[in-house]
């Protein structure tokens, strides 16, 4: 007997979640995330985690910082306008090095926009939205089962590098229903809480990092008596006004990450063995980009498809292999022009990149990719 | 030679404070531990300190507890969740006039209303003291500020009322100078399986006290003494009487009433999940 089940993208988050043994979630109603909140209800204290409502964005973020600073693995969803709101608490988690994970579920901005219709509009606000020099992950899913399968993932990175992970959604997938088979408990890795490898009196620091130059910073009430801040600190976990210090933090941070980067940073490469041009895509959009390519396939157009699962750190090297390998490369996504421009950077001049964006509060249709493949490939689609 | 006492409550390698000479925050401070002093079930490794930014949030770098200084005005939704994931442990948020009523005022009324057994101690000197002494919503009509440099027309908030209002089960006012006193409305706070809030009024003779010629910090102190009216002698006094300056500290608040985590607790059950 199948053990599929009929599952939304929104509540494949919060089943995933639940796997990778996220115990505490806040979060604020806001369209289109709000189903990830509303399953995160039922299900958290059927395990004996915690869910509560905040009174607003910030306040849900806060807690979310506070309880994983407790030990508790900890989540939190939202769209663009409360993404926005969260940006400073997500620069705190940053620099104090809090683990969290944050779904951004997106849709039409900038402001409140248009609520309930897709976009891939917060692309740049993942990577810049809060102040500061900081490095940022951010993993982008396609389908329910990888929505389900991403925010595990999500989650141990988060562990791992002790670092704010956003799972970058968009309406399509958030609100996609599709039969899913989840795999057995057995089967998923989760990535425990790094834990103190010293007492205090051999010298434990909380904030000195590791080998993989991550601190292994004490939950609260473990006895270690910490101090955590947002402002710039050394080992101690305490403030200093040290250039030294704070050049030396900053650095660690971004470098904690970029020497992963290789294993952090995923694609999928879908015909690209023979191509000669190749579309660039992400999200519920990958999926449309998928079906124009398909049907540009079928009236002989040697193209494939690049599909970006982690969208920060932006994947430098699969492009620039790309761009040396084909004639052209078409960017699609549901903004204005957003990766695009990553896309532009990485392929440093080596073949043409082109923009295929659309803006107005509806998915793409495959024909509108297909037709700009057609052009980019120099042939009109008969 | 004196003993200094409640010395192992404090980072004695971050010391001294940066407070200004005469600061209120640092009494305010130790009748802190002096509070948790009274409480076997208070110990250093069993409670975090809390605070936002500003003057008064400083404090959580100088105690030698689990400690977390968070952002300007977010020191509530922070406790919040580490009380709900750790609901074994003691947390106390420390935090300040415009740090709590203005950029964090949401999150006060919230908390107040979701009852988190969370104890919050508002450090009042009436002024923004870190940015140089502009007005917050405790400033006085008609005091000045840097922000208010003809007086103060912004009408002012009494976080004590505020907070009782919103739902808080444990509501308390003292003074930097009745020290003895905020020592016990504190550890009523501590008591109280809900949300406790304690004002303390500190002076602030930098910023608030140079604006407003109030002369030394003895004489701000003095002007407490003078000016404070216990709660009994205060609800005795006839309306016309309650004029000028005069102010009530005392215990005005505290009915026990169910904390969100023992509501929580129900919900796991009726949910039919395992506590962890």
């Amino acid at each position: 007997m199948s053990k599929a089940r009929l599952m939304q993208g929104n509540e494949a988050c919060a089943e995933g979640a639940i796997a990778a043994g996220v115990r505490f979630f806040a979060g604020y109603p806001i369209t289109p995330s709000t189903e990830v909140a509303e399953t995160m209800a039922r299900l958290l204290p059927k395990v004996g985690g915690k869910f509560v409502q905040m009174e607003d964005e910030i306040a849900s973020m806060g807690a979310i910082l506070g309880a994983s600073l407790a030990g508790a693995k900890s989540m939190d969803a939202t769209s663009g306008p409360g993404f926005s709101l969260k940006q400073e608490l997500i620069g705190y988690a940053a620099l104090a090095e809090i683990p969290c994970v944050l779904v951004d579920v997106q849709r039409v901005g900038p402001s409140t926009g248009q609520p309930t219709a897709p976009s891939q509009g917060d692309v740049m606000q993942v990577r810049w939205g809060t102040h500061g020099d900081h490095p940022m992950i951010a993993l982008s899913p396609w389908s329910v089962r990888e929505t389900y399968d991403m925010t595990i993932e999500a989650v141990n990175l988060s562990e791992r590098f002790r670092t704010p992970v956003i799972l970058l959604m968009d309406e399509v997938v958030g609100h996609l229903r599709e039969n899913v088979e989840l795999p057995d408990p057995s089967e998923i890795e989760i990535y425990p809480r790094r834990q103190p490898k010293k007492t205090r009196a051999e010298g434990y620091e909380p904030f000195e990092p590791d080998e993989d130059l991550v601190p292994n910073v004490a939950d609260f009430g473990k006895g270690y008596r910490i101090h955590v801040t947002g402002l710039v600190h050394d080992d101690t976990g305490f403030p200093v006004g040290s250039p030294k210090v704070t050049a030396d933090s900053i650095r660690r941070l971004h470098e904690k990450i970029a020497r992963a980067e290789d294993e952090i940073v995923k694609t999928e490469s879908y015909f690209l063995d023979d191509a000669d041009y190749a579309v660039v895509a992400f999200g519920g959009t990958a999926r449309t980009a998928y079906e124009a390519v398909l049907e540009a396939r079928k009236k002989g157009l040697k193209v494939g498809m690049l599909r970006l699962k982690t969208i920060w750190p932006f994947a430098d090297k699969a492009v620039a292999a790309l761009a040396k390998q084909v004639k052209g490369i078409l960017v699609a996504e549901l903004n204005y022009g957003q990766i695009v421009q990553e896309v532009t950077r990485a392929a440093a001049g080596a073949c043409p990149v082109e923009f295929c964006g659309k803006y107005n509060m509806q998915a793409f249709e495959p024909d509108e990719i297909e037709s700009q493949i057609a052009a980019l490939c120099g042939e009109a689609v008969k | 030679m004196i003993e200094r006492s409640y010395e192992k409550y404090f980072r004695q390698n971050h010391l001294p404070h940066l407070w200004c000479p005469g600061c209120g925050n640092g009494i305010a401070m130790k009748a802190i531990v002096q509070a948790i002093e009274k409480k076997p079930g208070f110990t250093q490794d069993n409670t975090v300190i809390v605070s936002g930014i500003g003057c008064s949030s400083r404090a959580s770098g100088y105690m030698n507890f689990d400690t977390l200084h968070t952002a300007h005005g977010r020191a509530i939704p922070f406790a919040t969740g580490i009380k709900l994931a750790r609901p074994d442990l003691n947390v106390i948020v420390i935090t300040g006039d415009g740090d709590c009523t203005a950029i964090g005022g949401n999150h006060f009324i919230h908390g107040c209303r979701r009852n988190v057994d969370l104890t919050v101690v508002l450090f009042n000197n009436n002024i923004y003291g870190m940015t140089g002494g502009q007005a917050s919503p405790t400033t006085p009509v008609g005091k000045k500020a840097t922000t208010a440099p003809y007086g103060s027309v912004d009408r002012t908030f009494d976080a004590c009322k505020l907070a009782q209002a919103a739902g808080a089960t444990y509501v308390a006012r003292s003074t930097a100078y009745h020290v003895p006193h905020l020592v016990n409305m504190i550890a009523g706070g501590l008591d109280n399986k809900g949300f406790s809030f304690i004002e303390a009024l500190v002076q602030c003779p930098t910023a608030y006290g140079r604006k407003n010629r109030m002369g030394s910090p003895a004489n701000m102190m003095m002007w407490m003494r003078d000016n404070a009216v216990m709660k009994a002698a205060w609800d005795k006094l006839p309306d016309e009487k309650k004029t000028g300056e005069k102010f009530p500290i005392g215990l005005f608040y505290s009915q026990s009433d169910i904390d969100y985590d023992t509501a929580y607790d129900e919900v796991i059950e009726r949910a039919g999940g395992a506590k962890k």
